[in-house]
């Protein structure tokens, strides 16, 4: 596979506002004690270092720690064991090549998530997909877009949704919404960490969330008509 | 936008609502919503996906076999 370089030369839509903002995505706050940039402890910063001094032993710790979060990061995106499986090795891989270009100047595994991310990308490319870069999958087709909210009574999802009905909505989305919705709501990264990873603005984060949520919304309440008719 | 929030109409409500959410703030407050159960009910629906996603599992063990690749594709290109 090419090389999925962290500098995201495809990725190109605004640019980030910069600073921290909340992490709610909702009303209601949300504490997600597994994403982003928290401090590490010294135990991970110090295998980190080891790690980029060339330590096998000390990136095979790195892999231990990381390895769910982007395994399940890919499954998401592409849907597929065995390619979920090569592009983690690829991810991993890319990481084993560049990590000593790590910086620090975000939360390393913000880092490596746009790292991994990328390399979805170009997979997704790849494929033929229509997601040539991440400005198309930020700007989707209109008809892919989601409906707004206004003139008919709408009927709600009051209040219960069933899991596999979510994933299966989520598995349709466009990949662009799919992305942003995997990063905020599932693995609980903040618009800021997001508009990083993807160097985007973080407007443009919360601009996508919502219509993916909105897309959601859609999907959801037609399967429920669907299953009120039968 | 108008000045007044509580004169707002649901093109404006909806349009704003990206930073409402995202704001962190009691979005149920918003003055427009006193008034408009199609937004109200938006609202709800938008947070109720986004507590199910929350409970869905965030992650998934790969299998061994990954790493084993990845130690022989780095042993490979040493």
């Amino acid at each position: 596979m090419a090389d999925a370089s962290t500098s995201t030369q495809t990725l190109h839509c605004t640019r980030p506002e910069g600073g921290a903002e909340s992490a709610s995505g909702t009303a209601t706050t949300k504490p997600r004690a597994f994403a982003g940039a928290a401090t590490p402890n010294p135990v991970d910063a110090q295998m980190l270092a080891r790690a980029q001094a060339g330590d096998h032993q000390a990136f095979a710790h790195l892999y231990t720690l990381h390895k769910r979060r982007i395994y399940s990061l890919c499954l998401r995106m592409v849907g597929n064991v065995a390619e979920a499986e090569d592009l983690t090795q690829e991810a991993f891989l890319q990481l084993h090549r560049k990590i000593a270009t790590f910086r620090g100047d975000s939360a390393f595994s913000t880092w490596l998530h746009r790292l991994a991310i990328n390399v979805v990308l170009m997979q997704l490319r790849k494929k033929g997909l229509s997601l040539i870069s991440l400005d198309e999958a930020m700007e989707p087709n209109p008809e892919e877009g989601p409906s707004r909210s206004f003139g008919a009574p709408d009927l709600t999802l009051a209040g219960a949704i069933d899991r596999l009905a979510l994933e299966r909505a989520i598995a349709d989305l466009p990949a662009g919404y799919r992305l942003i919705f995997i990063l905020h709501d599932v693995e609980g990264f903040e618009h800021n960490e997001i508009a990083s990873m993807l160097d985007c603005s973080i407007g443009n984060s919360k601009s996508q969330l919502h219509k993916a949520r909105l897309k959601l919304r859609d999907a959801l309440r037609a399967e429920n008509r669907q299953e009120a008719r039968s | 936008m108008k000045g007044d929030p509580g004169k707002m109409d649901c093109v404006e409500f909806q349009a704003q609502m990206p930073d409402l959410v995202a704001s962190g703030e009691d979005a149920a407050a918003h003055p427009h919503l006193q008034s408009c159960a199609r937004c109200s009910a938006l609202l709800a629906d938008l947070a109720t996906i986004a507590e199910a996603a929350r409970q869905l599992f965030p992650s998934v063990e790969p299998p061994d076999e990954v790493w084993e690749h990845i130690e022989l594709a780095i042993k490979r290109e040493k």
